[in-house]
């Protein structure tokens, strides 16, 4: 509780002394609009629903190209984890991959599937899914090989072994891998929005593009809140619990 | 409660003519040189010798972890072909699963025996753990344990699927002495009331003659089996007797002698 109000007066000091330097003239309107007529600009675009629309194309794009990216991140991982031949060819290939910002696929995105969704799941797809790959990869290869004799010793074999101590067992690596995907898929959606035009769905990206076209700096702001707030709560709801179980799990907690 | 745990005959295990060589770094090291060994039903079998002797080779070779370039091993009567949960292996390590907490690790064995149901499969785990005295720390995580501790809930791990024959690879290496005083006590009085084939592998005289039934003296590269003394002593044995340490004074001289002289130093 403590921890939460120290939060909150931080924040509401920021935005006073912003209002304040605005409203004095310090910082000029032109460049810098009050936090008051952010807020204000957030409370209309809520009202005539532009905002929780834009936001629900931005999370179904975001939320079901991640999904797709961990579907084949993980068992990608897993094949150049076990096979050496995976490991030379696709984990290198993962690799290279990983070091492009998604972003530049956007022009064949446009190209193979035209001004559509698929174009925004691609390159969410592709700014996530090798971050899993490689995590998986890493974590799969730092299990002490002691665990896998204990479980054979025992009566484990092939596909429980994989699902019953091996995976588990890389828990840690993954999740962080689950984390960088996240983000990399976050910063290529709404560089991709902001960048392309895609006539199935007016995202947040869009949004903020406009705001820059209409020079309607309170809804470039008020945008960057937004996003701002999704990814501040992804973390907090999604990540947060899984990373505080692993810390008491195996004793890693500060 | 006894009677509800299914116990099974103890197995013997029998070490026919192995030999195994490892590529070192620039030569070839004989771990095992035409190693035989017969272990009797419910023998508590110690394995001494220095560092590098290939003993805990030849308990990876009876797990199944590892396999002979010649000779076999049969595990009542039937060749090892592979790593099977009649026969345990309980590590220097512990070797525990840190994901799981306490009971769960004990459940691990458990849950891979399809004929026992679950709640079978909870009393068991409970039964083992009041056992080894960790009745209190079910739902613990792993790390919160102290190293005997953790050795602890590794031999209820052991325990709990009922192995026929439980190999022990110096599992009490790493704990303070006074800790392992306590878990050689521990571990007799288990080994009183469930009575299993256990190949008990360590570098410490004083250990086997605690422990073992019989111990048997290797000497390294090649690995050869040297000498056999049984322990007659009455059990529980305590570690600080007199006469346990006139066993273990002798089991030493033994193992001085054995000793080619370069490697004397190591067994000091």
């Amino acid at each position: 509780m403590k921890r939460a109000t120290a939060a909150f007066l931080f924040f509401a000091l920021l935005a006073v002394l912003w209002e304040v330097l605005v409203r004095t003239g310090v910082w000029p309107h032109m460049l810098v609009p009050a936090p008051s007529e952010v807020l204000r600009y957030l409370v209309d675009a809520v009202a005539d629903g532009t905002l929780p629309g834009a936001m629900a194309v931005t999370l179904k794009r975001l939320v079901l190209g991640y999904v797709a990216g961990f579907a084949l991140g993980l068992p990608l991982g897993l094949l150049i984890a076990r096979f050496k031949f995976f490991a030379d060819t696709l984990g290198l290939m993962a690799l290279g991959l990983q070091a492009l910002p998604s972003i530049c696929w956007a022009p064949l995105a446009l190209l193979w599937f035209g001004q559509t969704e698929a174009a925004m799941f691609f390159i969410v797809i592709m700014g996530s899914v090798w971050s899993i790959t490689l995590a998986t990869d890493a974590g799969v290869r730092h299990v002490p090989p002691i665990y896998v004799r204990a479980a054979q010793t025992m009566g484990s074999r092939g596909l429980h072994t994989w699902s019953h101590v091996i995976l588990p067992a890389a828990l840690p690596f993954i999740v962080s891998g689950m984390k960088q995907g996240w983000a990399f898929a976050w910063r290529s959606l709404m560089a991709a929005e902001i960048y392309i035009t895609i006539l199935t769905g007016f995202g947040l990206g869009h949004l903020l593009h406009y705001g820059r076209e209409l020079h309607a700096m309170d809804a470039v702001l008020g945008i960057i809140l937004v996003i701002i707030g999704i990814g501040l709560l992804t973390d907090k709801l999604l990540f947060s619990p899984v990373e505080r179980f692993i810390h008491r799990r195996w004793g890693t907690a500060r | 409660m006894n009677e509800e745990i299914p116990t099974g005959s103890p197995a013997k295990v029998a070490v026919e003519d192995v030999s195994k060589t490892f590529r070192a770094r620039h030569d070839l090291v004989q771990a095992l040189d035409h190693v035989s060994l017969q272990v009797r039903e419910g023998e508590f079998v110690c394995l001494v010798g220095p560092s590098g002797c290939g003993k805990t080779t030849l308990l990876n070779i009876i797990a199944g972890l590892d396999t002979p370039d010649s000779g076999r091993v049969l595990a009542d009567g039937k060749p090892v072909t592979g790593a099977g949960s009649d026969r345990l292996v309980m590590f220097q390590e512990p070797a525990l699963f840190p994901w799981l907490d306490v009971r769960s690790n004990v459940l691990f064995g458990l849950n891979l025996k399809p004929n026992l149901g679950k709640a079978e499969r909870l009393e068991v785990a409970q039964y083992y753990l009041q056992l080894v005295g960790l009745e209190k720390f079910l739902h613990a995580n792993v790390h919160e344990l102290s190293g005997g501790m953790k050795q602890r809930l590794a031999l209820a791990r052991a325990l709990a699927p009922n192995p026929r024959v439980l190999l022990m690879d110096e599992p009490f290496g790493s704990l303070d002495a006074l800790t392992r005083d306590q878990l050689y006590g521990d571990l007799q009085s288990i080994w009183a009331q469930r009575r299993r084939t256990v190949v008990f592998v360590t570098h410490n005289a004083r250990e086997a003659a605690c422990l073992g039934d019989r111990v048997v003296l290797f000497s390294p590269r090649p690995g050869r089996i040297q000498e056999q003394f049984e322990i007659r002593l009455a059990r529980p044995r305590d570690i600080n007797s007199v006469e346990l340490a006139s066993h273990a004074t002798e089991i030493t001289r033994a193992l001085k002698r054995h000793l080619k002289p370069e490697l004397r130093e190591v067994a000091e």
